[in-house]
């Protein structure tokens, strides 16, 4: 059972973090493993995510999307339909109910386009947690809606300026909040990333996701499916969709990471694909960087891909063939966005655009009685404003 | 036993107090971190810190932060400061100490680091986001070139921690002396003072207090609980403003007074 001692993934994960706050990882850990089998705990949880979030989400054949292509049955698991739009409220959800467990009073995070941090302060203000977000001033720029809505649900938004002013240097102002404010602080995490046991904590929320998918697709009468197609930037709805089938070899996995304006350019955020493992924010898994470590910023369209390192269980999955890994860029997400709201009549964020994209390859080479689950991770009304920029005139 | 060794032993001998001196490497350029580490060595300093550029520095504050992202940009890499270590070494003795994040190691090999900084006349080396669980990346190479390996301590370190943080440690033990990232800040130093009070009943490697200390009179507050004190981040500061004379006034100040006031204690 992953992850084994010291929160290794094979040789990927770890927890290379300043030593004030190990005490507090170790004590999460601790009680994360106790809450793990509290019933109690457990039946709260599926409540909120029952009755609060919108779960369990629909498994919805996507018939015209299907007829499209032509071959294998493609469904879509529905995590855009969720309270505040993602599949991110799943985990900040049971980060928060962790942390009211564990006595702690104020919630810090870091968001990048405004998803996670929308979510955490949503369960923030359902729990009646202070709750502070930090995020890159460009982002908060690029997302001002998002920025509105937080504030609305009472958080406290800081700009980051330091580095490149995204999500790695939010990510790192929240570390060090949490460093200085660990004795009453609970650091929520958006990704399975982050030093252990934030990974597993992070997958064991989100895999809620593919739990579901294995009952819905009993009730439908079908088999296993064949094809399971998630985007990559963190990788959460990914690792959720794909972690409960991680031991059937039939399933094929497929993560999708952001190619930005091509790999052959600088400008991408495909960690697994086209990066070498090294640590940052206190995981050993693969990075974006230079020949010295130096981290490069990653690019994406899409702001929740736009990450230069990914969860160490991903980095694990690659090294063992667990999950194939793949990359598509920004212009093909941008058609599979238009795609699926002419066929489907639903806008997907732009993060799942790039799950959907991958369908212009996989496709052709599926069978008509074969079947592909798509996560569709997020809607994409965020996303509408600058696609609308994007494409002025096109359409 | 290293140099960093002998003159923190000595400064104990002697009652004297160790200063620790913090110097970002490359910023603003190599010729002027050469240049500011002889100046704090000649002013007082016993130990300097070079610290090597990231472009993810969790444990730093603004101003480090500040200097390692200019210093990036002006080119430093680690090929660079290992120039500029050698270079210091060619008119001074003075123990040197790398702090830098693991994957700035990592990335340039880890044997290949720890050879050619030992070569080059590096002391020890501290890691902060190393912690005990982690270092035995490391370890086995330190052993073999006798570099110094230094743990930290942190106010929130349990006592059973402190204990293996002990058994680890080697150089000296880096207290921190709150919990939060570097950077000057008013500091109740009694709280570190209660962990180092556990560390002597473990280990007899000299302790030093980092993080927070901006002034002579913050120096010396600290220094009633160690043996040495480590300014980084005034340092950096005054670099910024007034170059390498201002460096050299300051610790020559620090030094003044843990001189007359550090004896009391």
């Amino acid at each position: 059972m992953m992850p084994i001692k010291n929160g290794r993934f094979g040789q990927y994960g770890g927890r290379f973090v300043p030593e004030t706050v190990m005490p507090a990882l170790i004590e999460l850990e601790q009680y994360y493993q106790q809450l793990k089998g509290d019933k109690e705990f457990q039946q709260e949880f599926d409540l909120y995510l029952k009755q609060y979030a919108g779960r369990p989400t629909n498994l919805y054949y996507a018939e015209q999307l299907t007829r499209h292509y032509g071959r294998a049955k493609i469904y879509l698991k529905r995590e855009d339909l969720l309270h505040t739009g993602a599949h991110k409220i799943n985990n900040a959800l049971g980060q928060a109910l962790l942390a009211k467990r564990m006595g702690k009073k104020r919630i810090v995070a870091e968001t990048g386009a405004g998803q996670h941090g929308v979510a955490t302060a949503t369960v923030c203000a359902l729990f009646g947690l202070a709750c502070t977000v930090y995020m890159g001033e460009e982002d908060m720029e690029r997302q001002a809606l998002n920025v509105f809505r937080m504030r609305l649900l009472g958080a406290k938004v800081v700009p980051v300026t330091s580095g490149s002013g995204t999500l790695k240097d939010a990510t790192s102002e929240a570390i060090r909040d949490w460093v200085t404010n660990v004795r009453d602080s609970h650091y929520i995490i958006g990704s399975v990333v982050g030093p252990h046991p934030y990974p597993m904590i992070v997958r064991d929320f989100q895999a809620v996701i593919g739990q579901e998918l294995k009952l819905q697709l009993k009730e439908k009468n079908n088999a296993d499916p064949d094809y399971l197609v998630a985007c990559v930037g963190g990788g959460s709805n990914a690792m959720g969709l794909f972690y409960p089938y991680h031991d059937n070899p039939r399933v094929k996995k497929i993560g999708v990471e952001a190619a930005g304006h091509g790999l052959t350019t600088n400008s991408h955020a495909a960690s697994l694909t086209h990066g070498r493992p090294g640590v940052l924010h206190g995981a050993y898994s693969f990075l974006l960087q230079d020949d010295d470590g130096q981290v490069i910023p990653a690019y994406s369209i899409s702001a929740g891909l736009d990450y230069p390192g990914v969860g160490p269980e991903h980095s694990y999955f690659k090294q063992a063939g667990i999950v194939e890994y793949t990359a598509v860029t920004d212009d093909e997400a941008l058609a599979a966005f238009q795609r699926l709201s002419r066929q489907e009549g639903i806008i997907p964020a732009l993060e799942s655009s790039h799950a959907l994209a991958y369908l212009e390859t996989l496709m052709p080479q599926t069978k008509e009685d074969q079947i592909v689950v798509v996560c569709l991770s997020g809607r994409g009304d965020k996303d509408v404003q600058m696609v609308a920029q994007l494409l002025e005139g096109k359409i | 036993m290293t140099q960093l060794m002998q003159v923190l032993n000595d400064c104990k001998t002697n009652g004297r107090k160790a200063l620790i001196v913090y110097i970002t490497a490359g910023y603003p350029d190599y010729q002027t971190t050469v240049a500011a580490v002889l100046a704090a060595a000649a002013a007082g300093a016993d130990v300097v810190e070079i610290g090597m550029p990231f472009s993810d520095p969790m444990a730093d504050g603004p101003v480090i932060q500040k200097a390692a992202t200019a210093a990036l940009k002006a080119g430093a890499t680690t090929e660079q400061t290992l120039k500029a270590i050698r270079e210091i070494r060619k008119t001074s003795t003075i123990p040197l100490v790398i702090m830098t994040y693991i994957n700035i190691v990592l990335q340039y090999g880890k044997a290949k680091f720890i050879n050619n900084f030992s070569a080059a006349g590096i002391d020890g080396l501290i890691i902060p986001d190393m912690p005990i669980e982690e270092c035995d990346i490391l370890q086995a190479e330190c052993n073999e070139t006798k570099l110094n390996l230094i743990q930290l301590a942190a106010p929130t370190s349990t006592a059973q921690r402190i204990g293996k943080i002990c058994a680890k440690a080697s150089g000296f033990i880096y207290c921190v002396s709150n919990t939060g990232v570097t950077g000057v800040r008013s500091v109740d130093y009694s709280s570190i003072g209660d962990v180092i009070k556990i560390i002597r009943q473990h280990s007899n490697l000299p302790t030093a207090i980092g993080f927070g200390i901006g002034s002579p009179e913050a120096a010396c507050q600290a220094a009633q609980y160690a043996d040495a004190v480590i300014v980084g981040s005034a340092v950096v500061q005054r670099l910024t403003d007034g170059g390498v004379p201002a460096v050299g006034n300051f610790v020559a100040e620090i030094r003044h007074v843990l001189d007359k006031e550090g004896k009391k204690y």
